[in-house]
């Protein structure tokens, strides 16, 4: 896959990240030209997926998470986020809006957020071994 | 966080501000609760208008107000809303579950 431009982010699994993540690679899509929505949409699918690392994948200890940007040729933003957490046991029911094993505070809506609101995703998870969740944005090209 | 609040004729008025993402939830859910308990309101709005972002975190934000509110026999209410939160709650159908006042086009 060719690509125009990319950028790798490693960063430990602290709440105080999630911001920081998601503005990083809000920040690194600008040079596409995106629309308010489609960058909102970016932000929004970026802060899911760090925050299911952050309380699923290291729960009570700290690990690492790797973002993967790259800009695709065809104006489309490709995002690549890893951790190497204890991963998903049953990936079918995690994916099930409303289903949530963190309590309270979490809604279960994460995973159907990051399809609603991405062009492409796809999630891989080995139990003890990590979660790799793959999302692809095509973003319009502006007249 | 950022929060203020105001109590007027039975309504709480509780304006959110920033990004509401899962670092600051749980104490947001934690203050809206104890002030619902402290003031008993009627009806409880949501104030949305400085919330610049906020991710699915803050469905359960709204989750939780509405337990709180639906315990009391009481209402709830959201204002003020952006694209952003407001793309997310329709994600979520919580439309259709709270009144939303009114949305900023």
């Amino acid at each position: 896959m060719k690509f125009d431009n990319y950028m790798t982010l490693e960063f430990p699994s602290k709440s105080t990240n999630e911001g920081f993540a998601r503005s990083a690679v809000a920040c690194f899509a600008a040079q596409m030209d995106p629309t308010l929505e489609e960058l909102g949409d970016i932000r929004t699918a970026v802060s899911e997926a760090v925050t299911n690392c952050i309380v699923h994948a290291y729960p009570g200890q700290l690990g690492t998470i790797t973002i993967r940007c790259r800009i695709l040729k065809n104006n489309t933003l490709d995002i690549v986020i890893k951790d190497k957490g204890i991963g998903i046991e049953n990936l079918e029911k995690a994916r099930t809006p409303m289903f949530t094993t963190g309590g309270a505070d979490r809604s279960g809506m994460g995973f159907t957020i990051m399809e609603s609101f991405m062009s492409s995703f796809s999630v891989k998870s080995k139990p003890g071994k990590g979660t790799t969740v793959h999302m692809r944005r095509v973003l319009q090209r502006r007249k | 966080m950022h929060l203020t609040s105001y109590l007027q004729d039975g309504t709480l008025t509780v304006a959110l501000s920033g990004e509401i993402d899962h670092h600051c939830a749980k104490n947001y859910i934690q203050s809206i609760a104890s002030k619902i308990e402290a003031y008993s309101p009627k009806l409880c709005i949501l104030d949305f208008q400085d919330v610049s972002f906020m991710d699915s975190s803050g469905i359960a934000v709204v989750i939780n107000t509405l337990r709180s509110m639906t315990r009391l026999d009481g209402h709830l209410e959201l204002s003020g809303l952006n694209a952003q939160p407001m793309k997310v709650f329709r994600t979520s159908g919580i439309d259709k579950l709270v009144k939303i006042k009114e949305e900023i086009k």
